[in-house]
């Protein structure tokens, strides 16, 4: 098996929590040697994923905990966050999300429906697995410019 | 990891001027400031981003029902001074096109 560190922090599912997970992303983002903006990617994409994890485990029980684990790859940032609440209805949420279009009028403008969107837009991959409560794994890889050691290693996003 | 918010009105003009990170947390108490700013016909709502270093959808999110409220009741806002990186998300996600934006000394994208 591919060798790789893995972390794993755990908070309490609440929004005071969020930037604290921001900071370890961009420790741990920093330490593998992404650039400044893939850092920034990074840490919009995660918390857009505990966000969205923090409201679903308020509606449930205004309680719980949030479990976000960091598999640090050669080549790549593997993330995953976990709301252990019940599972809600992909469907409908993918049916929120989009960017805005022009000819849409204003009042169609949603508010809250651009999280999944933007993790879609700033990571490489995103797979969500709604088997066992709400799980996104988001992947991003490591650019040429930010690699170094390793000449002739490419990484390719896929 | 917090956000402050400074409001200053003149003349039918309110400068509001944020401080720090906008997210889940602290987007509730930008929505309480700004919201009541947007409601008086003719009044013009400024909000300065120099200081913001990171925002995300949830701040989109308190924009656009700005933004709505701003049409609804006859006032204008613009968003000034604006980093690359806050900008990038108004630009993905389309919100450039209908905002009145005006980004920092590089001048985005």
């Amino acid at each position: 098996m591919e060798p790789f560190d893995f972390v794993e922090v755990k908070v309490p599912a609440k929004a005071d929590y969020i930037g604290v997970v921001r900071l370890s992303t961009s420790g741990i983002a920093n330490r593998m040697g992404f650039t400044y903006e893939d850092i920034e990617d990074l840490k919009v994409a995660i918390s857009e994923a505990i966000t969205n994890a923090v409201k679903h485990a308020y509606q449930e029980t205004g309680e719980g905990e949030i479990t976000i684990g960091f598999g640090i790859y050669q080549d790549r940032l593997e993330v995953m966050v976990a709301d252990h609440g019940g599972s809600f209805n992909l469907g409908e949420v993918k049916e929120d999300i989009g960017p805005y279009k022009q000819d849409d009028d204003i009042e169609e403008l949603r508010e809250g429906g651009f999280g999944l969107f933007l993790i879609d837009a700033l990571m490489d991959k995103v797979e969500i697995n709604s088997k066992y409560g709400v799980i996104v794994l988001m992947t991003k890889y490591l650019h040429e410019t930010g690699v170094g050691q390793d000449g002739d290693q490419i990484t390719t996003p896929q | 990891m917090n956000l402050s918010i400074d409001v200053t009105n003149n003349e039918g003009v309110s400068n509001v001027v944020l401080t720090g990170e906008v997210d889940a947390f602290t987007a509730p108490k930008l929505k309480d400031t700004l919201l009541p700013l947007t409601k008086e016909q003719g009044h013009v709502v400024e909000v300065d981003f120099q200081d913001v270093n990171y925002m995300d959808s949830t701040g989109l999110g308190v924009f656009i029902s700005a933004l709505k409220s701003t049409k609804e009741h006859g006032a204008t806002m613009r968003l000034v001074h604006m980093q690359d990186r806050v900008y990038r998300l108004f630009k993905i996600t389309g919100l450039t096109e209908i905002m009145n934006i005006e980004s920092t000394v590089q001048g985005g994208m």
